[in-house]
């Protein structure tokens, strides 16, 4: 069965789009997988960071387009997952040097040894979107509970919509569940009543992202992470299991609330 | 109970996570369909302008807003009432100056605009003051163009 190209995009930045794909990529990976992930965001390399293979890098996705390295030469192999690899993106190169067309030509080729071909779409409208756009089966949209991001991520998703990629799934990043049950941030409710796609991941805040991505370790493979969890629940959703959503309600929560209901407050 | 069962799984409305609801919806509507607030409100008081031509419409009570259906259908749905009161004092201003007029189609919406007259000449109450002011200054604008 030929491999399936998923691209994981947000319209708006920083929303966590990069560290969303590699972390797709590794919970993949755990569930026997074959994965390679794409870091389509020619100039601003991050992917190869995120994912600790930084000092790897001989050939990035521009010298496989052009013709200066073979495919199978390209690709890096991950420290902790046999078949999980990566392409990394030209750090001195810009968007233009890459085709929507040279996409769907190197995504085809890896459709037939790979499983599932992540890319990781730059934020924008532009070139590289659409270069990430082009070859996919399925598109995540990524976005945070917040007002510019949400508003992005409609941008967006009337784009793919419009490429006759629609619909895509939404990844509701870093929701602060203490705050949306204080009603100051947007729920997962909220954003789906807005935006209207399916939710098919709800990752919490979670500090231990931010350290694992220091330390280029996978935070998927933190068992005491909340969005690590969250995060190899997408990816069973992704290959087809259906699972439940986790209660992203801390319980002490619920019995402070219970405490404080009792005692008049 | 509700409010006790709100108070234990719920959370309250009234938080900032409701504003940013309600403002991404509005925005949103307008992305979605590339017309800004601002031309928005500008097209109502063009359509309002035309109406007003033919009827004496409650200013107070007009609604014209966007509806969602989903992401890809939104419809523009305005309810404009009208005035109990048509071209009531307003028409005597209003007729003077269509008789001047060389529009064929103005004298159309002013023939009809007089038969309405004929039908409400018994009722006695008063279209508002400020749409009759609106309307005759209209009025008093067109003369001005075609003098």
């Amino acid at each position: 069965m030929a491999g399936k190209v998923v691209t994981v995009s947000s319209g708006k930045g920083g929303v966590g789009k990069t560290t969303a794909t590699a972390n797709l990529g590794t919970s993949l990976a755990s569930l026997g997988k074959k994965v390679v992930v794409i870091d389509a965001d020619i100039g601003l390399r991050n992917l190869d960071v995120i994912m600790g293979l930084e000092n790897r890098i001989v050939y990035d996705l521009v010298d496989i387009v052009e013709g200066r390295s073979k495919l199978r030469q390209s690709m890096i192999k991950h420290k902790k997952f046999e078949h999980l690899y990566l392409i990394p993106a030209a750090q001195t190169r810009d968007k233009m040097s890459v085709s929507p067309e040279d996409m769907v030509k190197l995504t085809d080729e890896l459709r037939e040894e790979f499983d599932y071909i992540l890319i990781d779409s730059p934020a924008g409208i532009e070139r590289g979107f659409r270069n990430a756009l082009e070859p996919a089966d399925e598109v995540l949209i990524v976005t945070n509970p917040e007002v510019s991001a949400v508003r992005d991520a409609d941008r967006i998703i009337g784009l793919i919509e419009a490429a006759e990629k629609g619909p895509g799934k939404l990844i509701i990043n870093r929701l602060k569940t203490d705050l949306v049950e204080r009603g100051e941030m947007l729920s997962s409710d909220d954003v789906f009543d807005i935006l209207g796609l399916t939710i098919v991941g709800i990752i919490p805040e979670d500090e231990l992202v931010l350290s694992a991505s220091n330390s280029g370790v996978p935070v998927t493979l933190n068992e005491e992470s909340k969005a690590g969890q969250a995060f190899n629940n997408v990816a069973r959703r992704i290959a087809g299991e259906d699972v439940p959503f986790m209660n992203l309600n801390d319980n002490p929560g619920f019995f402070r609330r219970l405490v404080g209901l009792f005692n008049g407050k | 109970m509700t409010s006790l069962l709100s108070r234990l799984f719920g959370r309250s409305r009234k938080g900032s996570g409701t504003t940013a609801k309600d403002r991404l919806r509005f925005v949103l509507q307008h992305d979605r369909i590339n017309l800004p607030p601002e031309r928005m409100e500008q097209m109502k008081a063009e359509i309002l302008a035309v109406i007003a031509k033919y009827l004496v419409v409650d200013q107070e009570r007009v609604e014209m807003a966007l509806e969602q259906r989903d992401r890809m259908h939104s419809k523009l749905v305005a309810e404009i009432p009208v005035a109990k009161e048509q071209h009531g004092p307003a028409k005597s201003a209003a007729v003077p100056a269509a008789q001047n007029s060389d529009s064929a189609a103005e004298n159309g919406a002013n023939d009809s605009a007089k038969a309405r007259q004929k039908e409400s000449e018994h009722d006695t109450e008063d279209a508002k003051p400020e749409v009759k002011a609106d309307h005759a200054d209209d009025v008093a604008e067109e003369k001005k163009e075609k003098a």
